[in-house]
């Protein structure tokens, strides 16, 4: 192992320490410039001006001019402070705490190293956790109620809930069993990463786009007219009559889940095809040689064997369906008989404004995802002992 | 095993002396191609559209003008010029980038200090706080909108690239630090015992061991957060808004269904703009990501 210390020369031991201050200087600098929302259109016209541009700089301080070049500043200066500020501050800190005393060194430096991921899980998650939940119970005037939750049971939230459980089965269940099949399928072909890579693909696009994908997959005119959305062409090609997907009630709630079956059966495929080829090719010969098909191989073999494979993905999926958000927002809103949980508490906090409401229904899917977190805990736990 | 070879091979050759492999296969084969027919049939309609004459979009279906592909005048680019120039595209591009690149690099930069902490440096308060960040992995996001955007407000945060970095930095930090921590607890001991023989400081072990062993996690997890953040509406839309200088290309997408909802021209050139860097990413880099990916699922 060769030494991976660096000997200091004497001179740099003070030049680095101070360039890394000032370095820190400018980061803070640029976070003030990021912080002001007018803060690039002012700093590009504090340029012109130094330059002698002044009325490049002033159309700059009237919203109007370079804006672009404004903008392409803001990106430069937001990519120096965000990915170098953040490492020039652990660099230095844990200098400085090098330069403690053994005693104080060992006691300080883990939180160094830790304390910043802890103190933003604390802001970001922790804390808003625990007021959502107290926020549940108050109405707006900060009072103790149970009003919030009391509604969950009238009609127009009993829908939403069911919504959210047809999500959760079949948004589930056929992510992960068209994902065993698939990967058992492709596990057998010769072109199999090819055929892995489109299932998979649609795993990098965002819900958004997904949705306008398939929108226009369910796009709709009404009979006689020429059907430009691929699943009315065929339906009325094979003599049918066009049907208007996303605004027919239930069957919006399938065609939506149709989209998020779409994205994920590529990440339970993955899982499964690793796992798949994880089983011993000996098993697999004992049991054809028993006489069984391959159909049976799979079913009785293969699937009992990477069964903690499938419980973790379909954990993963369950809830990432559970709070679905974005397909049901961006295709019909949740209009049609459609709502989902996720989809009402954004408009419950944005356009009829019962943050308490919201915080109920936030309270709800966090209840939801308690059985997984357990699941985890216990994994984890059983994980350290065996590790 | 000591089985004999024979009885094994036995079965396969007496059904192949009937029925030839390559047509045994036929069913499975064509079953494979109808699967991934159907898989990128939606993108490819989406595609298509996004290049034909606007005039022809809502005439006739896109697999129309796949039959005639070389009639150059049904072929236009217009929808991507209008998108980007009037619907703001460009602009939600640009800021897209803006939001995605400290969202991705600060996140992984505390937690790959954080997950190093966890993994090798004794600390009194360790075991309990690692299973928080275990525990915090499943934790809806819908638990942390409502009093983040009340600090937010107060805070001047709302519709600031600060806000919105450090909101992304602080939902990816359990992700992140649990990948990480799994990948950099496997690190063999050895070369940490011999770095602290040599007087190594955490600092630089840090530095010069663990970050460049951990070069495939890091990777990996920096294309998940990538992926996350990029393709995210929500957490955009909730600390960012939708006002047209800050607005990220998922929340340009969906003002365009709102504001062009029938121009199917202009909606599809929009999603596949906002689809085309994810796609790039993930076509080249796919195999780092279905390490993660099995890094994060097979293991845990």
């Amino acid at each position: 192992m060769a030494d991976i210390r660096t000997e200091v020369p004497g001179p740099s031991r003070f030049v680095l320490p101070i360039l890394g201050l000032i370095a820190l200087g400018l980061c803070v600098a640029g976070v003030l410039v990021l912080y002001d929302p007018q803060g690039g259109p002012n700093l590009l016209a504090s340029i012109y001006d130094s330059l002698g541009n002044t009325s490049g700089a002033t159309a700059l301080r009237n919203g109007s001019g370079d804006q672009v070049i404004a903008k392409l500043l803001l990106a430069v200066i937001a990519l120096l402070v965000g990915v170098g500020g953040i490492w020039l501050l652990f660099l230095l800190v844990g200098g400085a705490v090098g330069l403690l005393q053994a005693k104080w060194r060992d006691r300080i430096l883990p939180w160094v190293f830790a304390g910043p991921a802890l103190a933003l899980l604390a802001v970001f998650l922790l804390y808003p956790a625990a007021g959502t939940i107290v926020r549940s119970f108050q109405n707006d005037k900060g009072q103790f109620t149970l009003a919030n939750f009391a509604v969950m049971v009238e009609p127009e939230f009993t829908q939403i809930l069911r919504n959210n459980a047809i999500w959760l089965i079949v948004g589930t269940g056929a992510s992960v069993i068209l994902g065993l099949i698939f990967a058992w399928l492709f596990d057998r072909v010769r072109r199999e990463a090819l055929a892995k890579t489109l299932v998979f693909l649609p795993l990098a696009i965002s819900l958004v786009g997904a949705s306008v994908i398939w929108t226009f997959v369910y796009a709709f005119q009404p009979a006689g007219q020429p059907q430009i959305g691929l699943l009315n062409a065929v339906l009325v090609g094979l003599g049918g009559k066009p049907i208007s997907w996303l605004t027919t009630s239930p069957i919006n709630v399938f065609c939506e889940i149709i989209i998020m079956i779409w994205l994920q059966t590529g990440f339970a495929m993955v899982v499964f095809s690793a796992a798949i080829k994880g089983v011993s090719g000996e098993v697999l010969e004992a049991a054809r040689l028993d006489g069984a098909t391959e159909r049976q191989v799979f079913v009785r073999v293969i699937v009992p064997m990477i069964r903690g494979s499938i419980v973790t993905v379909s954990t993963t999926i369950a809830i990432v369906t559970l709070k679905i958000f974005d397909i049901v927002f961006a295709t019909t809103g949740g209009r049609f008989n459609d709502d989902v949980v996720a989809n009402r508490m954004f408009h419950e906090i944005f356009q009829f404004f019962e943050d308490g409401r919201g915080a109920a229904l936030a309270t709800l899917l966090f209840i939801a995802v308690l059985p997984v977190m357990y699941i985890n805990l216990r994994n984890f736990r059983r994980q350290q002992v065996e590790g | 095993m000591t089985a004999p070879a024979q009885p094994i091979q036995q079965p396969k050759a007496r059904v192949a002396a009937w029925r030839p492999a390559f047509i045994r296969s036929v069913p499975l084969r064509l079953s494979v191609f109808l699967i991934c027919f159907l898989w990128s049939v939606p993108t490819l309609g989406l595609l298509v559209t996004s290049v034909r004459d606007p005039k022809n979009i809502t005439t006739s279906g896109w697999w129309t003008a796949l039959l005639h592909p070389f009639e150059a005048n049904q072929w236009t680019l217009s929808n991507y010029q209008t998108v980007i120039a009037s619907d703001g595209m460009g602009n939600a591009f640009v800021n897209s980038l803006i939001v995605t690149i400290p969202s991705v690099a600060i996140p992984i930069t505390i937690a790959a200090f954080a997950a190093y902490a966890f993994a090798w440096i004794p600390f009194r308060g360790r075991g309990i706080l690692f299973t928080i960040v275990v525990a915090l992995l499943v934790v809806p996001i819908q638990m942390s909108l409502i009093p983040i955007l009340q600090i937010y407000s107060a805070g001047n945060l709302y519709g600031s690239y600060l806000g919105i970095w450090l909101a992304h930095t602080g939902f990816g930090l359990p992700l992140a630090i649990f990948l990480l921590y799994n990948f950099i607890s496997q690190l063999p001991r050895d070369i940490f015992e011999s770095a602290a023989i040599d007087g190594a400081t955490h600092l630089q072990v840090f530095m010069r061991l663990v970050l460049p062993l951990s070069i495939p996690a890091i990777g990996a997890m920096a294309i998940f957060q990538f992926l996350w953040v990029w393709n995210d509406l929500l957490v955009a839309l909730v600390f960012l808004g939708p006002g047209a200088d800050v607005r990220v290309l998922p929340v340009a997408l969906y003002n365009l269904i709102g504001s062009r909802g029938g121009s199917w021209h202009l909606l599809t050139a929009g999603a596949f703009i906002t689809m085309i860097v994810p796609l790039i990413v993930f076509l080249l880099l796919q195999r780092a990501f279905v390490r993660g990916i099995l890094a994060g699922s097979v293991k845990s």
